[in-house]
């Protein structure tokens, strides 16, 4: 099988004139990172991998040994659809080894799969389909502030008409390089857009978020439009988020559905849901890993706060969509706290992780919250038993720290890597100085 | 599957006849005697024929006698005779390739048919698998529609491949699993959907239905006309 799939990439390099092939991997931040080699090279690359010195990647550096292995996943080759014909490009996705070969554990793609493995063995097929926000802003010098397309009156037709051409041009190319898009549309804020891709195995869509972001910039940057997926680019209006609905197969059959139940949900969705609200405040750390993730989840733009679920309650963190009649593939839930800014490899991993616990253990499904959350006070919160969300990375970091569940399924390279990493993120936004201090402070006191 | 143009007689055939070749995925023209079969003949000649001597043994027999002495003369010819027939064969051994008596069954003629052009297969299998307007050249792995190239993922192309290769027939998810996959794959069954709706997005909105799904059956390639 292997031995076809490389004849595969090797013979269509040929074919189609590839004159550079991308190889692919991603740091412990969720960064993309690439270098890229001639198709020479390529058979080479693909039975033995390319060496590199992954010291200077995020998260990669070990004490002993800096050299890793970059090995092709044949099955993710694909040509580059915007590269014309003349210079054709192509790319596929890596696993990072150690030189002897083993998995590297600093390797977000490998902890993805390790988790997926821990899944399978339960019979468990892991499903997930993310609504990724993002906002088209004009381009502008680093460090200015971020400039709507579509709002400021005076070019207005015109400049609707560009990022609507360009959410057309970039799910044109997502399809042709087999990331098929559910629904897209523009957003409640101004200049912010929706794309919601359908679902797949976890491994093959935290390949596709990684593929969505690079397209959804790299379309935008050829029109000098920048694209982001920074949570909360814009003070007082929505930030963007990444919704994420997911399921477990158990072959052909949704393990989370249920004809008997009123709500449609097997016990396992019950116990699955009770496991992700028990380690919610664990995982988010992972799932909303910038200083600036928090200032999305505030009350007010239907970004979560607290720790609930409910049906049809779009303030709680879980949603238990109401499936159309008889659509049992479709029973699901979704998850409404993770950002797009997210590593997609290890968010998958934690949200599975403390999933699963629940399902491991039984957990029992807490009471709906089917009021409005926003609007109750905190003394009717704590009464119904609801938790708040971290209110910032470090209210994250320090419940992350002392959770046994991520550790072990980040691993220990990438556990201590990403708390040391993310408090010294921390450490440099405590001690900045802040625009709304110069404004609060600096003439009344 | 493509082995080229076969003449078939009656000019009408019988449904069983129609839907037999059609399932087996033939291309197929009904030819009512010998000057239909001169004026119908593609460039090359026909591949082969298929020629009902059971209802009207004489005119049958000529029509074989005439695929003989055509310009390209036919080497594949089966006969259906009738079981009261068969003493017929004996002084026209240089007349047909095999026979099959009527009525027959369809899994027989089938059989029969992909034994009498088993050469011609097995070369036409090595090379390109064509189905309206869908190419895949197999030596290359390059898959083209209407000359168009598909950038397709190893596993697409394979999906693909499978599909085509038994046109109209339906294959369950398992069976797709278990032959395109053969290994455990993270997706599980659904994976198998999740190629299709790939598949259908690089065919383009107009040739998506190529690829049809069959209600809590699985997949068939090639819409045909005696589904339903």
């Amino acid at each position: 099988m292997l031995e076809q799939q490389r004849d595969y990439v090797l013979r269509t390099v040929e074919e189609r004139g590839i004159r550079l092939v991308r190889l692919w991997f991603t740091d412990v931040l969720g960064n993309l990172k690439s270098f890229a080699i001639s198709p020479a090279e390529l058979e080479n690359a693909l039975s033995d991998g390319m060496s590199f010195d992954g010291s200077s990647i995020d998260g990669y550096g070990r004490v002993q040994e800096s050299d890793v292995l970059a090995l092709p996943d044949p099955n993710t080759f694909e040509v580059l659809p915007w590269v014309d014909s003349k210079s054709a490009e192509a790319r596929v996705f890596c696993d990072i080894a150690q030189l002897d070969g083993n998995p590297f554990e600093g390797d977000p793609r490998q902890v993805l799969k390790r988790n997926l493995k821990a899944a399978q063995s339960r019979g468990f097929a892991f499903y997930v389909a993310p609504d990724i926000e993002y906002f088209y802003f004009a381009p502008g010098a680093a460090g200015t502030a971020p400039v709507p397309l579509d709002e400021g009156g005076f070019f207005d037709l015109t400049t609707t008409d560009i990022t609507s051409s360009l959410r057309k041009e970039t799910i044109r190319t997502l399809e042709t390089m087999s990331i098929p898009v559910e629904y897209s549309f523009h957003e409640d804020s101004p200049s912010q857009h929706e794309i919601d891709l359908r679902h797949t195995d976890a491994l093959t869509m935290a390949d596709s978020v990684m593929t969505f972001r690079f397209v959804v910039k790299e379309i935008a940057a050829m029109r000098n439009v920048h694209a982001t997926f920074m949570p909360k680019p814009m003070e007082g209006v929505q930030g963007s988020g990444m919704h994420l609905h997911l399921s477990l197969f158990k072959g052909d059959t949704n393990a989370f559905h249920s004809a008997d139940d009123p709500y449609n949900l097997s016990p396992i969705a019950k116990s699955f849901i009770a496991g992700i609200l028990r380690h919610a405040a664990e995982i988010t750390a992972v799932t909303n890993q910038t200083v600036n993730s928090y200032k999305r989840l505030v009350p007010g733009f239907e970004a979560p706060v607290h720790v609930s679920w409910a049906r049809n309650n779009r303030s709680g963190l879980i949603r238990v969509p109401v499936p159309k009649r008889g659509s049992e593939q479709a029973t699901r839930i979704e998850l409404r706290s993770p950002d797009p800014a997210c590593n997609p490899y290890l968010a998958f991993s934690v949200i599975l992780a403390a999933g699963l616990r629940g399902v491991d253990e039984g957990y029992e499904l807490p009471l709906e919250a089917d009021a409005n959350l926003f609007e109750m006070g905190d003394a009717a919160l704590t009464k119904l038993g609801v938790d708040q969300l971290p209110q910032s990375l470090n209210d994250a970091l320090r419940v992350m720290e002392s959770s046994p569940l991520v550790a072990e399924a980040l691993g220990e390279h990438i556990f201590e890597w990403f708390l040391r990493n993310k408090r010294a993120e921390w450490r440099r936004y405590k001690t900045h100085v802040s625009q709304f201090e110069i404004d609060s402070y600096l003439r009344s006191l | 599957m493509t082995v080229g143009l076969l003449a078939v007689f009656p000019e009408n055939p019988s449904v069983d006849m129609a839907r037999t070749l059609d399932l087996s995925g033939y291309t197929w023209k009904g030819v009512g005697g010998a000057d239909a079969l001169r004026r119908l003949s593609p460039v090359n000649g026909w591949a082969g024929a298929v020629v009902g001597c059971d209802e009207d043994p004489e005119s049958g027999w000529a029509l074989c006698r005439a695929l003989r002495r055509l310009e390209h003369p036919v080497q594949r010819i089966l006969v259906l005779i009738k079981g009261a027939q068969i003493g017929d064969l004996e002084v026209r051994d240089d007349l047909f390739d095999d026979f099959c008596l009527s009525p027959f069954h369809p899994r027989e003629l089938e059989a029969r048919l992909r034994h009498m052009f088993f050469h011609e297969l097995k070369s036409v299998d090595a090379a390109v698998i064509e189905h309206a307007g869908l190419r895949l050249n197999l030596e290359t792995y390059q898959a083209t529609f209407d000359n168009r190239p598909l950038d397709l993922t190893y596993m697409e192309y394979e999906l693909l491949k499978y599909l085509v290769r038994e046109p109209g027939r339906v294959f369950t998810r398992e069976t797709l699993l278990a032959e395109v996959w053969g290994y455990e794959y993270f997706g599980g069954a659904r994976t198998v959907d999740v190629h299709v709706r790939r598949l259908r997005a690089k065919l383009g909105e107009e040739h998506a239905h190529l690829i049809e799904t069959v209600r809590s059956v699985g997949y068939r390639f090639g819409s045909s006309k005696w589904s339903g």
